[in-house]
């Protein structure tokens, strides 16, 4: 009786709400300054794809000078003017295309894409809450990742061009803006741009965070989380206690940039002559607020591709993920050791080789927990019933890219190694694999599997498989090669290496990646038209296109405001529960109690319910006399 | 008992409240970054802080810990449903939160200089003293605007699950700026010479 009474009230309730803001909905309110976490994770997920096909194409650009360092391509001229005169791109302008590239990538693409997008569109969708813990913040968050993209890509407007210190932009380079043409208004301009998007990253990360802890529907306890879930929260976690580590950094970067102090700067000549009123700064000091962000950093590019292939992976193989606690822990073991590897990429910059020890010791220690879930990922494929959909290849394509890139994590880790290793393509070669392509992989799984529940319509199965194969071979075939350079000594970020001597060899390797890199942007357009097309074109979905168990799959497919109409579901089980010995059919949505499936029921489905576990078995042993009559 | 169940969860207070928490977390990592930089650089062994901290932040601390007093009064008392007591407590904890701002400001564009300290120096271990100075006094201005706002509100007559949300938001943060002072205080004081 009590039930029902919550029951009628909360409907009540929220038909109030809900015609409440039906009122004044206008273009501005639904489109641009939306509150809605629906609509804020679309405006993520199309800046972020802009924004990928931009870092894409910078890419492409410095690739075919690699491959073809002497040859002048007049198109270059016309297309970039004063950045390649006389048809060869401009070596500070080469600079500037791989600091923008990977800034891009690690920030804008795969942190907000991938988190914006994900954490916003699945995190009120699956804890079952109307949306997150504040609104407006998140609308904030949208808008400073907006602005901070523009003014990103403003730097390409100026005369001097773009930051071109590296994304890492140590200092001195960043520190003095005569260093180098790049380290003038373009580094300011990244710097402002970072400081916003730091910004909106804090103001996500937060909304994340609390909507998880607080805003979880009925029945839903932190082990009924689905893997994604799990996953977003540790990222948001992350974040927040790593991002404002890079604000120091940047801040006190600023100090000395514009202010003359020399936290980071000591004893410096410029071009040979001009003597530096600094002295007494550290360089080191920047690399270690740097990095104790940057390496979390990468976990932050990861760990949310992780939680949707496990999603993924679990769904279209229709078995349980394999080990859901381990995975869950895990998550949390790379979460905590995130915070104390940083020193690995530093082991060249004179640290005393005893600390080096021990940051080789906690980076190998991370082995541990990925390999954990890598096994895990593999046992779900184990025997299951695999559908082969585009979202299941790309999950199964970022498993493979995450143990082939790993692997040589393991090599780098090595204070001794890295040695002769640092900074050249084997380094290269092992983030593209292990963050960029396994995370990029992550996220495109993601948009197959969601966007019905993006958009309301399907898209394309076959132009999906063509663009997971040419991508997926397209990436081994640029990234591999890149292994056996960084061996022989290849330096990264070299405008021109192979004209040394020593390196000449390397320009057919060089003509091959680029022409292989090119493949795999043109695939790229087969995803560009598949997606803007099935967004008006595509095939209405069904209210459950995947047969998957979370709570997203049981709200409508028009988008309401407040996701359920009456009644947020309530939680009575993990969200894993397919192909249950016993059950119709080879799914049980979290929504459905555990008295209406009694036939698949299994005595653990009883944990801590003793009461449930006596009619559990009250059951079992009606139905075992009931065979004894028969 | 069913009505105000609803109307919190119609206002998402507690988690807006739990926001509050997490900013809180960030901004202590701040902090923290801020403090072990310092740390790092002095570890290098050429510079230290090489002065003594003038007796000006000992009067500082001691009205900042005397604002969070009051902070706690204007709490209780908004608990209490004693409103007149509330924004005479309010008013004071502005009074004092105005007046560490203005100390503040006085010891490090007036003292400090006079001490030849100066922001721009190539001890950047005294360039730091003004930059945890300056990191914390922009969090006390956003105190103070969370404060004044919790102030203008309640002579708006707001519902009192307002107020008391208000009250709880502005004297987490007011309490947490108050220790992170406390914290940079002491870590000044530890490293002076």
């Amino acid at each position: 009786m009590s039930t029902l009474s919550v029951h009628d009230h909360s409907v009540a309730h929220h038909e109030d709400d809900h015609g409440h803001h039906h009122h004044k909905e206008t273009f501005i309110s639904k489109y641009i300054f939306s509150m809605d976490h629906k609509m804020i994770a679309k405006q993520f997920l199309i800046t972020g794809i802009t924004m990928a096909v931009i870092a894409m194409i910078l890419s492409i650009l410095f690739r075919i000078q690699l491959a073809y360092p002497d040859k002048a391509f007049p198109l270059l001229e016309t297309l970039l003017g004063r950045f390649a005169p006389a048809g060869r791109l401009d070596s500070n302008f080469y600079l500037a295309l791989v600091t923008i590239h990977g800034t891009i990538m690690v920030f804008f693409v795969l942190t907000a894409g991938l988190s914006g997008t994900f954490s916003n569109l699945l995190i009120p969708l699956q804890v079952g809450a109307r949306d997150m813990a504040s609104p407006f913040m998140n609308m904030l968050s949208y808008w400073f990742f907006f602005l901070a993209s523009v003014i990103m890509l403003s730097s390409f407007m100026i005369q001097k061009g773009p930051a071109s210190g590296g994304w890492t932009i140590y200092p001195p380079l960043s520190a003095m803006p005569k260093a180098m043409p790049g380290s003038g208004m373009g580094m300011t301009l990244w710097l402002i741009s970072m400081v916003l998007f730091i910004a909106s990253s804090l103001m996500g990360g937060i909304n994340y965070v609390s909507t998880v802890l607080n805003m979880r529907t009925k029945g839903m306890d932190l082990w009924k989380m689905p893997l994604t879930i799990w996953a977003f929260f540790l990222t948001a976690v992350l974040g927040i206690l790593s991002f404002p580590v890079l604000v120091a950094g940047v801040v006190l970067l600023i100090f000395d940039r514009s202010f003359g102090t020399s936290f980071y700067l000591s004893e410096i000549v410029l071009n040979g002559t001009q003597v530096q009123p600094f002295e007494g700064g550290s360089p080191i000091l920047f690399q270690h607020l740097f990095w104790f962000l940057g390496h979390p950093e990468v976990y932050i590019v990861i760990m949310p591709a992780m939680g949707i292939s496990s999603e993924i992976m679990s769904v279209n193989s229709r078995k349980p993920i394999f080990g859901y606690h381990a995975m869950v822990y895990s998550l949390i073991g790379i979460t905590v050791l995130s915070f104390i590897v940083w020193g690995h990429h530093m082991f060249v910059t004179g640290m005393n080789p005893f600390l080096g020890g021990v940051f080789m010791i906690t980076t190998l220690t991370i082995a541990v927990p990925s390999a954990v879930k890598t096994f895990n990922w593999l046992a779900t494929l184990w025997r299951g019933n695999i559908r082969f959909t585009a979202a299941m290849l790309f999950a199964i394509g970022m498993v493979s890219f995450f143990i082939s890139g790993g692997i040589t994590g393991i090599f780098l880790g090595n204070a001794a190694l890295d040695i002769n290793l640092h900074d050249t393509y084997f380094v290269v070669a092992h983030f593209h694999l292990v963050m960029g392509s396994a995370a990029i992989f992550g996220m495109l799984a993601g948009v197959y599997h969601w966007f019905p529940k993006m958009f309301g319509r399907m898209m394309n199965e076959r132009l999906g498989y063509l663009h997971f194969w040419l991508t997926f071979i397209g990436a081994y075939l640029v990234f591999f090669p890149m292994h056996f350079m960084g061996l022989d000594g290849v330096p990264r970020r070299y405008y021109a290496f192979t004209e040394f001597e020593s390196m000449k060899q390397w320009l057919s390797v060089n003509v091959f990646v680029t022409w292989a890199a090119i493949m795999a942007a043109v695939a790229q357009t087969a995803f560009l038209f598949n997606f803007f097309y099935s967004i008006f074109f595509g095939k209405k979905a069904t209210q459950n296109p995947w047969e998957a168990n979370t709570l997203e799959w049981t709200a409508p497919v028009e988008h309401i405001h407040g996701n359920w109409p009456g009644d947020i579901p309530a939680v009575y089980r993990w969200p894993y529960d397919y192909s249950k010995p016993g059950a119709d059919e080879d799914f049980i949505q979290q929504t459905v109690p555990l008295s209406q499936t009694m036939s698949s029921n299994l005595p653990h489905d009883f944990e801590d319910n003793p009461t449930g576990l006596e009619a559990h078995n009250k059951w079992v042993s009606t139905q075992k006399s009931n065979e004894e009559v028969k | 008992m069913m009505a105000q169940i609803q109307q919190e969860d119609k206002l998402n207070l507690a988690p807006k409240k739990f926001n509050m928490w997490i900013f809180i977390f960030t901004s202590f990592m701040l902090f923290a970054a801020f403090t072990s930089g310092f740390i790092v650089y002095a570890g290098g062994g050429k510079h230290g802080l090489d002065f003594k901290l003038p007796p000006v932040f000992l009067y500082s601390t001691i009205i900042i810990a005397l604002s969070s007093i009051t902070m706690f009064l204007a709490s209780r008392a908004a608990k209490g449903l004693q409103f007149a007591k509330q924004r005479l407590y309010l008013w004071l904890t502005v009074a004092l939160g105005t007046a560490f701002f203005a100390i503040q400001i006085y010891a490090c564009w007036v003292l400090l200089i006079s001490m030849k300290i100066y922001f721009i120096n190539p001890n950047a271990a005294q360039s730091f003293v003004y930059v945890f100075i300056w990191a914390h006094l922009l969090h006390i201005l956003a105190g103070l605007l969370l404060l004044i706002n919790t102030l203008i509100r309640s002579y708006k007559n707001v519902a009192q699950v307002k107020n008391l949300f208000n009250m709880q938001m502005s004297s987490i943060f007011w309490h947490f700026v108050d220790i992170i002072w406390i914290y940079l205080y002491v870590f000044l004081l530890l490293n002076q010479y």
